[in-house]
């Protein structure tokens, strides 16, 4: 599909717009729908929302890269952000983020081969007295230790496998 | 008693009609009848000071604000990225009407035609139940035109960032509100002057916890809030624990509780009781890193205490370390965490933060030198002071405080 003439979005669109004095101040929250649509900020997504706002599809493409939240390529399924900030670290958030990517098989950023999850570290996400803790999808998910995260990866696969 | 963490008292306190019968709004109801003047002095009175980091009195910042002009905004900084800091989120979570009201106060105080809600982008649910929010106020005539019959308009919008710490400055959050790369201005003209606000034209910029103290302080007077605290910080402020202490979470107290207190009889004393304290960094990584002495843990939790022993109570992010962890690991933790959200526009900054993680690196691998140690101290000193914002500063902190106060953690590390 796409976003501009997707029902789907049309209100949203007109809302972020009316928000703002100016066009180019939704060019935050038209992304996020973007990456919604498309799973990831691919050059379609760009050169609607820099159609939309009147604005260059390099001056989108740079704001995107500027901020972590936009993916500039797919990600698996499940997109996990472990935190590994010093308060994090301090309760052990080292040692879960590397054995969540063991227990994957996935190296920092990667994606496993079933496309399900890749598993990233972030910084402080403001969730410092529940560590370790990570964020799925944007999600926030805490006090977490290896058997509650074993227990979650496998709801997750049946989650994706009951969806087919 | 909290005025901030009402949720904690209140149950249901995130509803409008139980934020309503336990005074909500009164605060509003009284600005507008008075004029936007006189909510300034009060304010001003009240010696309340920013809670996002700088502590600059909150109504001498908005006298600031130039009164002829047409048209003027409150951007309420929501972006809490500090290491270590999670208070925003619980005032928004669990007492958001209380945060909108500090904040119409602020814009009628101003003449503001509108108040931008910037939130980190982690915090989408927030600004989900922050627009839920506005749109029952809408109902109620409290946003909007002519709210409650005064004749003041204003409208409250929320904005998602998408993941960078430099937004939480002030000039780079009102670019990235604009639609630009989230990079600091050059400044003056500062944000209260035309020119140098949202769309250019004047605005306050104040920080979520500052904002939320503001409807106690129109209801119960400036005097009851500057009663609480010490002589120059006044009021109660919210205290984020983290790392190795039993209990770690969110403590409101009032400014100038020791910190002996909030760590011991509020946060249970150190993890594991066989560990004891070892340091502090009471401003999340931005701040002076101080070992955990007998003095510093009497040391009262001010502005005026804490620059007696060499710190900065800031955001008041207090990250408590133990005796097993080692300064330099921590030195570079804070460093990674400084070189990923340099945004790259001043070249000590961008650069120097690349090189002293390198260095670091190195030195935690066993492959530095003693020699390496004194050039990363001298680096770090000469990237504080030379950049276009307060982060060149920050990132120059761990490196300086750690190496002043703990050099025997780097002395192991290194050959001689
Ligand atoms: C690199 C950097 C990051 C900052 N991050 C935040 C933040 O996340 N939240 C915040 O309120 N202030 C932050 N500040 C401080 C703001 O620039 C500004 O001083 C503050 O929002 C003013 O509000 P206050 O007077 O109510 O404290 C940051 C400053 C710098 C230099
Ligand atoms: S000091 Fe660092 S973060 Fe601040 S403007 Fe310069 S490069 Fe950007
Ligand atoms: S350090 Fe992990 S949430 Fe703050």
């Amino acid at each position: 599909m796409a976003i501009i003439g997707n029902p789907k979005y049309e209100q949203r669109i007109e809302r972020h717009l009316a928000k703002y004095e100016t066009k180019r101040s939704a060019v935050m929250p038209l992304l996020y729908i973007a990456q919604e649509e498309y799973g990831w900020v691919n050059s379609d997504g760009i050169g609607e929302v820099a159609q939309i706002l009147n604005l260059d599809p390099t001056q989108v493409k740079s704001i995107a890269g500027f901020y972590t939240m936009y993916s500039e390529k797919p990600k698996g399924k499940y997109w996990l952000q472990v935190c590994t900030d010093l308060p994090c670290a301090l309760q052990g958030a080292d040692d879960f983020h590397a054995w969540l990517k063991d227990e994957l098989g996935v190296d920092e950023g990667g994606t496993t081969d079933d496309g399900l999850f890749t598993v990233e570290h972030v910084m402080c996400l403001a969730a410092c007295d529940k560590a370790p803790m990570l964020q799925c999808n944007f999600r926030y998910v805490e006090e977490l230790d290896q058997n509650k995260m074993r227990q979650l990866l496998a709801k997750w696969r049946s989650e994706a496998n009951g969806r087919g | 008693m909290h005025i901030l963490l009402r949720g904690r008292d209140i149950p249901n306190i995130k509803q409008l009609d139980v934020y309503e019968a336990h005074g909500g709004f009164d605060g509003l109801r009284k600005s507008l009848a008075m004029t936007p003047d006189q909510v300034i002095d009060v304010v001003k009175a009240s010696g309340l000071r920013g809670r996002g980091g700088a502590g600059f009195p909150t109504g001498v910042k908005w006298s600031f604000i130039p009164q002829h002009e047409p048209i003027k905004y409150v951007t309420v900084n929501a972006d809490e990225s500090e290491t270590g800091t999670f208070k925003d989120r619980e005032i928004m979570e669990e007492n958001p009407y209380q945060l909108i009201e500090g904040s119409l106060i602020c814009a009628y105080a101003i003449q503001a035609k509108a108040v931008y809600i910037y939130l980190r982008g982690e915090f989408w649910d927030i600004g989900e139940q922050l627009d839920a929010c506005i749109a029952a106020l809408r109902e109620e005539n409290l946003v909007g035109e002519n709210i409650l019959g005064s004749g003041y308009d204003c409208e409250v919008y929320t904005h998602l960032g998408a993941g960078a710490y430099i937004c939480g400055e002030e000039s780079a959050l009102l670019n990235s509100l604009e639609g630009y790369l989230g990079q600091p201005r050059v400044r003056p003209p500062f944000p209260a002057q035309k020119g140098g606000g949202l769309y250019k034209e004047a605005t306050v910029v104040n920080n979520v916890e500052t904002l939320a103290n503001v409807p106690f302080i129109m209801t119960e007077g400036a005097p009851a809030f500057k009663a609480i605290g010490t002589e120059q910080s006044a009021g109660n402020k919210i205290y984020c624990v983290s790392g190795h202490v039993k209990r770690p979470g969110n403590y409101e107290l009032p400014m100038g509780t020791t910190f002996r207190e909030l760590l011991y009889e509020q946060a249970g004393g150190p993890l594991h009781d066989d560990r004891p304290f070892k340091a502090m960094l009471p401003s999340g990584g931005s701040g002076p890193i101080v070992p955990l002495t007998d003095e510093v843990l009497d040391t009262r939790m001010s502005y005026e205490d804490c620059a007696g022993i060499g710190t900065i109570i800031g955001s008041a992010s207090i990250i408590i370390m133990d005796e097993t962890v080692d300064m330099t690991w921590v030195a570079s933790k804070v460093t990674k965490f400084f070189k990923h959200e340099s945004c790259g526009k001043c070249t000590p900054c961008r650069e120097g933060t690349y090189w002293l993680d390198k260095v670091i690196d190195r030195i935690l691998d066993g492959r530095g030198t003693a020699d390496d140690v004194k050039r990363i101290a001298d680096v770090a000193e000469n990237m504080a002071g030379t950049t276009l914002c307060a982060l060149g500063d920050f990132a120059a902190n761990p490196i300086i405080h750690t190496i002043r106060h703990f050099p025997d953690d780097f002395a192991q590390h290194v050959q001689a």
